[in-house]
């Protein structure tokens, strides 16, 4: 009896032993900065700067960090805007079809159905350089020159009023551009802003709840069965 | 022998058809497959009571394909309008454009692959994963580039997370428009997700200590950008390279995608092919003119990524209809950004009275939850809805509660209470009530 009890402690005591070094083991690799001399694991290949110039596109909103040397005028920018752009964001920026529009809506966004657009929405004028760059055209996106960017972005700022018709757009300036819906913007989440309280019973009186809108006979829902729809603009 | 063997026999194809409305009728679902889910069950059902017990159905009496029939597995013949869906209306063509995935149809906290919902902004590249790469640079010590095999070395980790378009439910801030719980609710999903901590690669990399704010991009024609604050990055984000078990779909990023749980979608960013470290944020396109909320009185809020709770009855709906009174069991949906679901509560009465729902191991952070709860349906008209309060004590407003707080045109974010109609005849309708 006695010896089985001490053999059975043994036993236990060597399991916490194990116990603990595998949890030791553990800590240690998921330690969020044990490991982390830079290079730990040594997988991959250091980046060089040819690697990272090529790639290294981005262009920063708010200060127009990685805007590149080049230059381009209105001018220029409205015939390269004819080229690449009109076919779906009209002549004038107003959008083909169901293409964005981006000039006008100056003043609607407080209307029922606002126009958000690069004069009436955009805060930052780099942004506009940079997503023409990254994205534009949408068939061809990435071909277009340095200079024809800056051109078109000359062209698009003088579309909306926000520069004149004079203005050559470059890596100086194009940061002090300042865009005019630039204030109306809250970089910080206010949510939550609601604070409903989960009441259970007898919460709203019968009378007062009535369907305020259904989307019955509305006719905008593709089907859900069968080949996929193909209902047509409204 | 060819795989098929059998099933060539003139003799056994024959009677199996002759014995077998079902079979006889496949070319016709296949080709039109106009009749899916409970609707080809039913036409199946009238049509084939002479192989309903007591007898024998043809396929019990009949040799089956092999294996490797289908090297890779594809739903029943039945399912096939289990589909993801677009609004084609919605957008100018479908590359820079949304799918919606058929929570209808679907059971469980895990989306199928196949039925992930899509958001392109380029359309889908097909990358080569021995040709992509990987590059981390901006203020760290040690800027490299990754191919997937130096990926693949790394610790790796599996999550089960969802991911939620922001714009889901973005059609009904105005009024109930799409009458469909696909089309209302189906830019989410849920998978599980495994590769490499973002963390373990920042540390690989050395983060300079004026590092505050990560650029994520895509390799895909936008080269889709959004800014990560560093503290969320070094959290829970995660590089992934697959989805349930196999290799992501190109439609979900192949070969490799940023999952940051419990935010918009939109910041988990496809086809990922670079990480700048900087101690600014970017102020992208998409987080500027786009993914910002409009609120009534002409000002945005932006850098709103949390997924706020929300919850919605998957069954009944507008596509599953009820069949007649008696007893149901309604099943949803629960999900938060902000961690775990805590409870789920169900109406029938339109909000005046509500029940505590079940819900549905497993429980997982950032993940779908399942609930359900009986109803006895007595017939009569019904106003049928949902109502999480996740751990932190959230409570899922109404669309009248948020109206108040945003207006109607700010498309994102709507988490609101959804209100199904249930007429007498079963019917099942998109409504807002106030």
């Amino acid at each position: 009896m006695f010896r089985s009890d001490s053999h059975r402690s043994v036993v236990s005591s060597a399991a916490k032993l194990l116990a603990l070094t595998a949890a030791c083991g553990v800590i240690v690799c998921a330690s969020p900065v044990a490991a982390a001399e830079p290079g730990h694991f040594g997988y991959g290949t250091v980046a060089t700067p040819e690697q990272i110039a090529g790639w290294d596109i981005d262009v920063r909103g708010g200060d127009g960090a990685g805007l590149p040397a080049g230059t381009g005028s209105v001018s220029k920018g409205e015939s390269v805007f004819a080229d690449q752009c009109a076919a779906c964001h009209g002549t004038f920026g107003e959008g083909e079809g169901r293409f964005p529009k981006l000039a006008g809506g100056k003043g609607t966004l407080k209307d029922d159905r606002p126009e958000l657009t690069v004069g009436s929405y955009w805060p930052f004028a780099p942004t506009l350089f940079d997503y023409i760059n990254r994205a534009m055209p949408m068939p061809t996106p990435h071909t277009l020159s340095a200079d024809d960017v800056y051109a078109l972005t000359a062209y698009i700022l003088n579309l909306n009023d926000i520069v004149p018709g004079d203005f050559v757009a470059d890596k100086d300036s194009l940061p002090k551009v300042k865009m005019p819906n630039h204030d109306s913007f809250l970089w910080k989440d206010p949510r939550p802003d609601t604070a409903a309280r989960p009441c259970m019973s007898n919460c709203a009186n019968p009378a007062d709840i009535k369907i305020t809108s259904t989307a019955e006979s509305r006719n905008l829902t593709p089907r859900t069965t069968g080949p996929l729809d193909t209902m047509q603009p409204k | 022998m060819p795989p098929n063997f059998w099933r060539s026999l003139p003799v056994v194809s024959k009677s199996a058809a002759r014995r077998n409305p079902v079979l006889a009728r496949r070319s016709f679902l296949g080709l039109g497959a106009a009749l899916t889910g409970t609707f080809a069950l039913d036409a199946a059902r009238a049509e084939t009571a002479e192989i309903s017990p007591p007898a024998d159905a043809p396929w019990s009496q009949s040799l089956g394909a092999g294996v490797v029939d289908r090297p890779y597995g594809t739903p029943a013949e039945t399912e096939a309008g289990v589909i993801r869906r677009n609004v084609p209306w919605l957008t100018a063509g479908t590359e820079s454009s949304i799918s919606f995935s058929p929570l209808q149809d679907l059971n469980g906290i895990i989306t199928p692959n196949g039925l992930f919902f899509e958001r392109y902004h380029a359309g889908r590249p097909d990358v080569d994963p021995e040709q992509h790469r990987l590059m981390i640079h901006g203020l760290v010590e040690r800027p490299l580039v990754l191919t997937m095999k130096d990926i693949l070395r790394f610790p790796s980790v599996s999550r089960i997370h969802f991911i939620e378009c922001p714009a889901n439910g973005g059609m009904e801030w105005r009024a109930a428009q799409l009458n469909s719980l696909q089309f209302t609710h189906g830019m989410v999903s849920c998978a599980e997700w495994t590769g490499v901590k973002l963390s373990t690669l920042l540390e690989e990399v050395g983060l300079k200590k004026e590092a505050k704010w990560v650029m994520v991009e895509g390799a895909d024609g936008a080269h889709m950008n959004r800014s990560l604050p560093l503290e969320k990055c070094l959290d829970d984000c995660l590089i992934v390279y697959a989805q349930n078990g196999e290799a992501l779909r190109p439609e979900q990023g192949y070969p490799l995608r940023l999952v940051v749980p419990g935010w918009e979608g939109n910041v988990s960013v496809k086809w990922l092919r670079r990480i700048k470290v900087g101690d600014q944020p970017w102020f992208s396109r998409e987080e500027t003119s786009k993914y910002t909320d409009l609120m009534a009185d002409g000002t945005s809020r932006g850098f709103t990524w949390l997924i706020d709770a929300k919850s919605v009855i998957t069954f009944p709906c507008p596509e599953k209809p009820l069949s007649g009174p008696g007893l149901y069991e309604i099943r949803g949906l629960a999900w938060t950004g902000n961690g775990k679901v805590k409870a789920v509560h169900v109406s029938t009465d339109g909000g005046i009275n509500w029940q505590v729902a079940q819900l549905h191991e497993p429980i997982l952070s950032k993940a779908l939850t399942r609930f359900s709860i009986p109803w006895r349906w007595d017939g009569k008209p019904a106003l049928l809805e949902s109502r999480v309060i996740d751990e932190t004590g959230y409570v899922q407003p109404t669309i009248v509660d948020l109206r108040k707080q945003r207006g109607t045109n700010s498309v994102y974010h709507n988490n609101s209470i959804q209100t199904w109609q249930v007429k007498p005849d079963g019917s099942v309708f998109d409504v807002q009530i106030g």
